[in-house]
């Protein structure tokens, strides 16, 4: 039986979330906090690592924004035996990009507890900053108000980010510690959940009053599932729909500068170089001239379609959802929706929930003797 | 479109379908030149990013062709090449590209006549299909 805790919060659900992590930040045991923070010369939120428990006061984690999926700033903090634990509080998707990270040894679970709040999604970065010249703090509680009713997180006529809107896994599988905010009662606390021993033994020694999931979590989490799940499906049509010849895929890129922000951007685009910004690609200046002499005419620089779609061949299996790539994009291209989309039918193929289980290989790092001999022959 | 004569491009592992594609030549068997051979140590090595960049160039079709399972002489690396494969075909249908213009097929070093028999029915299939989108439009 899951053990659960109570968070007070009847000073608002930020002062609460602060004072529990306060709290865990006590504990001999843990030697920081990686968790949202407002900066102070800024109004944006950025992980930071917090060792002092005063400068928890900035602490956000639920502010509608996450400018970087913190799944790879997690990995630079456990890559290596670091001697101390640290505690994460990551998104859904992030949790689950590092899952995929920690699959291919570039980080590590141990000496990490994954504390994982109920997801109500964010903005597209470039939204989010008028909002936030309000405030951050007065933002955040505005946006939770929009998320919990019937506005889905509309402000101000700006919605959710799409990546966000067609997230179907909203609930921090993977953590170890699952505060709950969907069904809950807001006004004053929420569960804190212990899904795994190294999350039961670190909120024994926190001083909590115990307690269960509300009765209307199950239910608060699959009308939100399903209102996304549609989201979803019309998404992947619409964007199917503008992709599915190669000429159309070609204008839906039309604007990429091949900036590779993307790539950047991507929590499980995995390879420390990525070829393409190797010698492989770095032509002779005779070898454009020869292509534009072969086709008549070549955009420069060249190789924009084969860049995504070779991206899609490599992490197309650990996409995640998480639409950073969208908020990398210069120009403003719907990358998420063209990733989640593409990405769908490749996790479909190999059964392959990236981020579920660390006990599920990548596809493309095992096989089996008899499998998939359908695509096997010229029948 | 009489005058379409289709590009293929073949990439052979060393050991089976390349030694097969010699064995086929010694022994004076035909098969039609639209075949572009790329011998590689191992079809374990072909990673998806040659099948598209072949693809995207405007080749018409693209072939991996490998040792039988059980044959690899890097023991398993045919195993490996079948995901990709698997993997390609659940990516590129997704974009217009006909999935009958990618193949993977085993064809063991002794199989000259085999060879010979696959490039004729797959250059046929891909001058039914046509030309490539890539090689009829500008890709970016």
């Amino acid at each position: 039986m899951a053990k659960t805790a109570m968070i007070p919060v009847d000073n608002g659900l930020l002062a609460g979330l602060r004072e529990f992590l306060r709290q865990v930040l006590a504990r001999p045991e843990i030697a920081a906090v990686l968790v949202p923070c407002q900066l102070p010369m800024k109004a944006m939120v950025m992980p930071t690592l917090v060792s002092d428990p005063e400068q928890l006061s900035a602490a956000n984690p639920l502010a509608p924004v996450f400018p970087l999926n913190g799944a790879r700033v997690v990995t630079r903090l456990t890559r290596k035996e670091a001697g101390r634990t640290v505690v994460a509080v990551l998104r859904a998707c992030e949790i689950r990009a590092f899952i995929e990270l920690v699959k291919l040894k570039q980080g590590r679970r141990e000496e990490l507890i994954i504390v994982g709040i109920d997801c109500l999604g964010a903005y597209a970065t470039k939204d989010f900053l008028p909002l936030a010249d309000q405030g951050i703090e007065e933002l955040t509680g505005r946006f939770l108000q929009s998320a919990m009713g019937e506005k889905e997180g509309e402000l101000d006529g700006i919605g959710l980010a799409p990546a966000c809107q067609a997230c179907v896994n909203p609930v921090p599988d993977g953590a170890d510690l699952i505060i709950g905010l969907l069904g809950a009662d807001t006004g004053r606390a929420l569960p804190v959940t212990a899904a795994t021993e190294k999350g039961e033994s670190l909120l024994e020694n926190l001083d909590l009053p115990g307690g269960k999931a509300p009765e209307g979590r199950e239910a608060a989490v699959a009308a939100l599932v399903e209102r996304r799940m549609a989201r979803r499906k019309a998404m992947i049509d619409a964007t199917r729909a503008l992709t599915d010849s190669l000429e159309k895929l070609t204008a839906y890129l039309g604007a990429c500068v091949n900036c590779y922000n993307c790539r950047v951007a991507c929590p499980v685009c995995y390879c420390r170089e990525c070829v393409f910004v190797t010698d492989v690609f770095d032509h002779e200046p005779c070898q454009y001239l020869g292509w534009a002499h072969r086709k008549g005419a070549v955009k420069m620089p060249t190789d924009t379609v084969f860049y995504h779609l070779t991206r899609l061949a490599h992490m197309g299996t650990a996409c995640v959802g998480c639409g950073q790539c969208s908020n990398a994009c210069p120009n403003g291209i719907p990358l998420a929706e063209l990733f989640i989309t593409a990405s769908a039918p490749l996790q479909e193929a190999f059964d392959y929930h990236p981020g579920r289980s660390l006990d599920e290989k990548p596809p493309l790092a095992e096989f089996r003797e008899k499998e998939f001999e359908e695509v096997v022959g010229i029948k | 479109m009489n005058d379409f004569e289709p590009t293929v491009i073949a990439f052979v592992c060393n050991w089976c379908t390349y030694t097969a594609a010699d064995l086929a030549g010694t022994s004076r068997l035909s098969y039609p030149p639209n075949v572009r051979l790329v011998r590689v140590m191992c079809t374990g090595m072909v990673d998806p990013q040659y099948v598209l960049k072949a693809l995207l160039e405007g080749a018409d079709g693209v072939l991996v062709s490998g040792c039988h399972p059980g044959d690899c002489h890097y023991i398993n690396g045919n195993y490996k090449a079948r995901r990709r494969i698997k993997l390609l075909k659940a990516l590129l249908p997704q974009f217009g590209f006909a999935p009958q213009r990618l193949r993977l097929t085993w064809i063991g070093a002794s199989d000259g006549i085999e060879f010979a028999h696959v490039m004729q029915e797959l250059v046929d299939q891909v001058r039914e299909l046509g030309p490539s989108e890539a090689k009829t439009k500008m890709v970016l």
